[in-house]
């Protein structure tokens, strides 16, 4: 127990420290917070427009299209924040900083996630969580207690789900360095995909959604919550299923990123 | 500087595989929007689709996420050689974006467009005269995409750290571009403001070409736009010189 204490110390000072140097360039700190947050309302200023041409799109109201594009967003967002930093491991290994992580008595994936920590990332949070609020407030769904707990859920196991995927995605690096780009066509692409209600895709992107498992982060759940068929045909399992899934790309980034980790050759130099 | 971005083959594919994936995504959305309607701001479903993969093919190619090496230049100091090389400043940096372009351009966009064309029905240009018109208006775009992201590096020799100027030049480009929702599907208002603006040039004017529904006059817009933001960005510089304070020793 004392252990972890100390090591929670650390990792608040090491993010500490990123902070403090962050303010070090205020404006662009705030050039970036404001790009973030713009960059997160165009992308629902899309959604509204195509919304003025259709009354549904694929089945789903505007309200609760905006509930899914709250929902994507807000986990995207958080998961950015929390571990966003894996997907530059591959700078890291290019350079030979990665020795640097690998002498340091603390775990490898916590020391990116502190070392490269970036508080501008939360302006991609601000405009979900308002439109998260209004889309909660005019969905018409009928709040029972378990309704009302699915939402937290959703929200932790949506953002463990990108975060498994960011792992992946970095731990990938490991073996070849430029993987990334086609990495980022998982976490990017992920997180436009799920912005939309999934009954858009037909084909063979259906089945890619649901074994990526993209499909597990907010449109099951959402579904489940709103009464909406989806073509997975887990009906009333989805909110449950989704933290199981969720689970298990975890644990799978994690062993993934050991195995990377073990993999490692130093660039040397 | 083609054989520069020609070394690196392993970004290319992944940039074409990225490049398909999210045209994909975008047709579908877009195909979604096309059940309840034959025609949306004067573009039918196919249309709309080839916009798609289209912009898709060409847009990384033109660079308008791009971040110009200038802008770390600027950042770690660099930039101070590049300074006192005998070549104009703002000519130096087109001709590098200009190499990446003339790689790039063959080899990334046709692949979105042709795994398109295997799923969806495409409308590809009919006239050699189109092919190239779209062929012009490409360049144009790459040109007018420079102008930009030149006058956004610039930026850096004011507040060191541009990362977010980027970025945010980025979205803009990318939203009143068309890339996400093409500029015909906005509101006339919207639509109107769009019209008014440099971004347009960059995607929503050569797919227009390439559909048919632009001519020569979107290349004199373009060709236009190009000047007004080259003239624009070699001001800039002019004043940035005078300024200019060089990081690190």
């Amino acid at each position: 127990m004392g252990e972890v204490v100390a090591r929670a110390a650390i990792y608040r000072r090491l993010v500490g420290a990123r902070v403090r140097a962050e303010f070090q360039y205020r404006v662009s700190f705030a050039a970036t917070v404001v790009s973030q947050c713009a960059a997160t309302v165009l992308d629902m200023v899309a959604i509204v427009v195509l919304f003025t041409h259709v009354p549904v799109l694929a089945g789903w109201t505007l309200p609760e299209a905006l509930f899914l594009y709250a929902t994507s967003a807000v986990c995207f967002g958080l998961s950015d924040v929390l571990v966003g930093p894996a997907g530059k491991v591959n700078w890291f290994i290019k350079f030979g900083w990665f020795d640097r992580v690998l002498i340091r008595p603390l775990g490898t994936l916590g020391q990116l996630a502190c070392d490269e920590f970036a508080l501008r990332r939360i302006g991609k949070l601000i405009q979900p969580l308002v439109v998260l609020a209004i889309a909660l407030a005019t969905v018409p769904v009928d709040w029972t207690p378990l309704r009302v707990a699915a939402v937290p859920v959703l929200i932790a196991s949506g953002t463990a789900l990108f975060g498994g995927l960011w792992v992946l995605a970095g731990s990938a690096s490991f073996w070849t360095l430029e993987s990334q780009e086609v990495a980022h066509t998982f976490t990017y692409g992920g997180s436009y995909l799920t912005q939309y209600p999934l009954d858009v895709v037909s084909g063979w992107l259906r089945r890619v959604v649901v074994v990526v498992p993209l499909a597990f982060v907010n449109y099951l759940p959402a579904a489940w919550l709103l009464g909406k068929p989806e073509f997975v045909g887990v009906g009333r399992w989805a909110p449950v299923l989704s933290p199981l899934v969720a689970g298990c790309v975890v644990a799978l980034a994690g062993l993934s990123w050991r195995t990377g980790v073990r993999h490692y050759r130093s660039t040397g130099s | 500087m083609f054989q520069r971005f020609s070394t690196y083959r392993g970004a290319t594919v992944a940039g074409a595989v990225i490049g398909t994936t999210f045209g994909f995504l975008r047709a579908y959305v877009l195909v979604a929007v096309y059940r309840h309607h034959e025609t949306i701001g004067s573009f039918d479903a196919v249309d709309a689709v080839t916009f798609t993969f289209v912009s898709q093919g060409f847009l990384p190619t033109i660079g308008i996420w791009g971040r110009l090496e200038l802008s770390d230049r600027i950042r770690s100091g660099d930039v101070a050689t590049d300074l006192y090389r005998p070549l104009h400043f703002q000519s130096y940096w087109l001709a590098q974006d200009l190499g990446r372009f003339a790689f790039e351009g063959l080899a990334r966009g046709m692949v979105p467009v042709a795994a398109g064309a295997l799923a969806f029905s495409l409308r590809f240009p009919t006239g050699r005269g189109t092919w190239a018109l779209f062929a012009i208006a490409l360049v144009l775009a790459e040109v007018v995409s420079f102008g930009l992201r030149y006058l956004v590096a610039l930026i850096g020799f004011w507040v060191l750290d541009n990362r977010g100027f980027v970025q945010f030049g980025g979205f803009l480009t990318q939203f009143f571009g068309g890339v996400i929702v093409p500029v015909s599907f906005f509101p006339a208002g919207l639509e109107g403001a769009c019209r008014l603006l440099p971004f347009q040039a960059v995607v929503q004017l050569p797919v227009e070409v390439f559909l048919g529904r632009q001519g020569a006059g979107a290349l004199a817009l373009q060709a236009v736009w190009a000047a007004a933001l080259l003239v624009a960005g070699n001001a800039l510089a002019a004043r940035a010189m005078h300024k200019v304070v060089v990081q690190g020793g």
